[in-house]
């Protein structure tokens, strides 16, 4: 087991590095100066060099990337061009945001997804699991960011029941626990969770309903043993593969609510990228990138290490 | 296994057994009404996209101060008008060129260089197929709607951009179907019989191994199809893709968005087409995936 372990972390360790590599240079991607966004275009030549040494921009690259590196290893980002903050201040409160809305938005998911695809997989054909069905195809081809604006259409400006955008009626400084600050998350984490509730409930379906056919279950029954018992066998061995599918998930989440926090003007990391992108402030998007697929690559090897602990045959193998 | 006869003459069995095989495929389609009528509604909504220039009713490009966010229903204006006063029916008709192109184009492209990609690593094998498959993960490791927001926001906003972002997103993902089903063919006794008869690398994976991916391959490619139209339109509607005023149904759905209170369903509408689309291309290809299972 530990052995198993060590092998996940000794595996994710290039992965982790190369991910900084890739945020670092994907904005190298673009032609041009990145100097242009903040220098006027008619710049004196000395200004432009003083901005450049200044940004450190004067090095060549992988010197830039090693410093970056280093300093991120000690928790420093860089100063954002656009708003002249610490990066990491601002990463890492959009982030909190971004993870309360992902985080709540699994939940339902993942809770929705099972028992729909549990009762579907059990009632294999019936009304039930063609409803499930339809919901989980309708789930995983629907532009969420357009079920966004649909349910605003609905509870928000038809209905009045909750509010259409933002993250508090004092913004997202001042969050606190209450019904009042709340009611600004039912509709954007309902909307996020649409995505893993479909995939989630096809796979649980699959996998209940193939599980139901194997000869152990057919022992059981054979031994008279009632529903409840046969249900808790078939739910430890469709765990490990549900856990997988749900880390994911909740991964994808993190990246797929940049959408949906457009639509709801929710102050998270997709406002975060947007700000980066469209004023090319390339410290800042490079620092969001970075935390999130992190975050990313972190749940992925925790989801590694968790599933043989459910599962111990994976962790021979 | 005739395995001789493939060999001296696979020119000419090859090709014939893959063509019975997809005939097979297309007879047993016929018994899944669902992609039918998904397959109906795509063509409905392609040929609308086509023959817009023919058949829609008014400019798209047109626009009226006086004639701005008409309801559904309204004289000339069956389906309102935009924020600008210009015809929704046109724009969506219209708009349906650039959404299914930005949302198919990817798809093809990822098709054809993770087919080839993942062919060569998985014929060739070893350490060079490690190698590849390992840098590969990278881009397991960016989950694929930032993945996608990253690499076209790094580029810059563009319709070129946004398809090259798309097609770096899916091809990974291809490689792997094709070189995990390669790298299990290529272990099979037939493909030795093959190479001990001296068939050149490239007639083997020409006869003998692509015929055999082709199919796995191009399921899965069938279900990005509806992941792509969904974020091609994600990517125009956070401003990354097409460009005001084109016609598309991500960028429409972004600029009616502030019409939500005053003029709901017609901003709703491009929606409701993406959505419509991506459904039916997931609905056509599971229908493919349960035609083509046949062969199990």
């Amino acid at each position: 087991m530990l052995s198993y372990i060590l092998k996940r972390l000794l595996y994710a360790l290039p992965i982790a590095l190369s991910v900084t590599v890739v945020s670092f240079m994907l904005v190298y991607l673009a032609p041009g100066d990145p100097l242009n966004a903040i220098a006027p275009a008619d710049a004196p030549a000395d200004v432009i060099a003083a901005l450049k040494s200044a940004y450190g921009l004067d090095r060549p690259v992988p010197v830039q990337y090693g410093l970056w590196l280093w300093r991120a290893l000690q928790g420093d980002l860089g100063t954002s061009i656009a708003s002249g903050r610490a990066v990491v201040t601002e990463v890492f409160s959009a982030v909190g945001n971004t993870l309360l809305l992902a985080g709540i938005a699994s939940c339902l998911g993942v809770l929705v997804g099972c028992v729909l695809g549990a009762l579907a997989g059990y009632k294999h054909g019936s009304g039930i699991d063609r409803t499930a069905t339809a919901m989980s195809v309708v789930g995983v081809s629907i532009p969420h960011y357009w079920l966004g604006l649909v349910l605003t259409i609905i509870f928000s400006t038809w209905l009045g029941w909750f509010p259409a955008m933002g993250a508090g009626p004092g913004g997202s400084a001042d969050w606190t626990w209450d019904w009042e600050h709340m009611r600004y998350l039912v509709l954007p984490s309902v909307t996020l969770s649409v995505i893993p509730m479909g995939i989630i409930t096809r796979t649980v379906r699959a996998l209940v309903a193939d599980m139901l056919e194997q000869e152990f279950v057919v022992a059981l029954r054979a031994r008279g043993l009632n529903g409840v018992a046969i249900f808790r066998h078939v739910a430890k061995n469709t765990a490990p593969t549900v856990l997988a599918v749900a880390g994911l998930q909740v991964g994808y989440l993190m990246g797929g609510s940049i959408l949906v926090e457009t639509v709801f003007a929710w102050p998270g990391t997709g406002f975060l990228l947007n700000t980066a992108i469209f004023q090319r402030d390339i410290p800042l998007l490079q620092g969001t990138l970075l935390v999130l697929c992190m975050f990313f690559v972190v749940l992925n090897l925790v989801v590694d290490i968790i599933q043989p602990l459910i599962d111990p045959r994976m962790g021979r193998s | 296994m005739d395995m001789n006869l493939s060999l001296t003459s696979s020119s000419i069995a090859a090709p014939t057994q893959s063509r019975s095989y997809w005939h097979v495929v297309a007879r047993q389609l016929r018994h899944e009404p669902v992609a039918i009528a998904s397959a109906f509604v795509l063509f409905l909504i392609v040929m609308a996209a086509v023959f817009a220039p023919w058949i829609a009713p008014a400019d798209p490009f047109k626009a009226s101060m006086l004639k701005r966010l008409l309801p559904i229903g309204s004289s000339g204006f069956w389906l309102g008008t935009d924020e600008l006063g210009r015809d929704m029916m046109t724009r969506l008709m219209y708009g349906g060129r650039l959404s299914l192109v930005m949302g198919v184009v990817p798809v093809f492209a990822a098709f054809f260089i993770g087919t080839s990609i993942g062919l060569f690593a998985g014929y060739v094998g070893g350490r060079i197929n490690m190698v590849i498959m390992r840098v590969l993960d990278v881009f397991y490791a960016f989950p694929s709607v930032l993945l996608a927001v990253a690499i076209s926001g790094a580029l810059g906003p563009g319709m070129s951009n946004s398809l090259i972002a798309l097609t770096l997103v899916f091809v990974p993902q291809v490689v792997r179907v094709a070189e995990s089903v390669t790298t299990q063919v290529r272990q099979l006794d037939y493909i030795e019989a093959a190479r001990l008869s001296g068939a050149s690398a490239f007639s083997i994976i020409r006869f003998h191994v692509l015929g055999n991916v082709l199919g796995p391959v191009f399921v899965y490619a069938t279900g990005l199809l509806s992941v792509s139209m969904i974020l091609a339109s994600g990517l125009s509607f956070l401003g990354l893709g097409v460009k005001p005023p084109e016609p598309e149904w991500g960028l429409m759905l972004n600029t009616l968005r502030s019409a939500i209170y005053s003029n709901p369903w017609v901003a709703a509408l491009p929606g409701a087409l993406i959505f419509i689309t991506s459904i039916a291309f997931n609905l056509l290809a599971d229908g493919i995936r349960s035609a083509m299972d046949i062969r199990r």
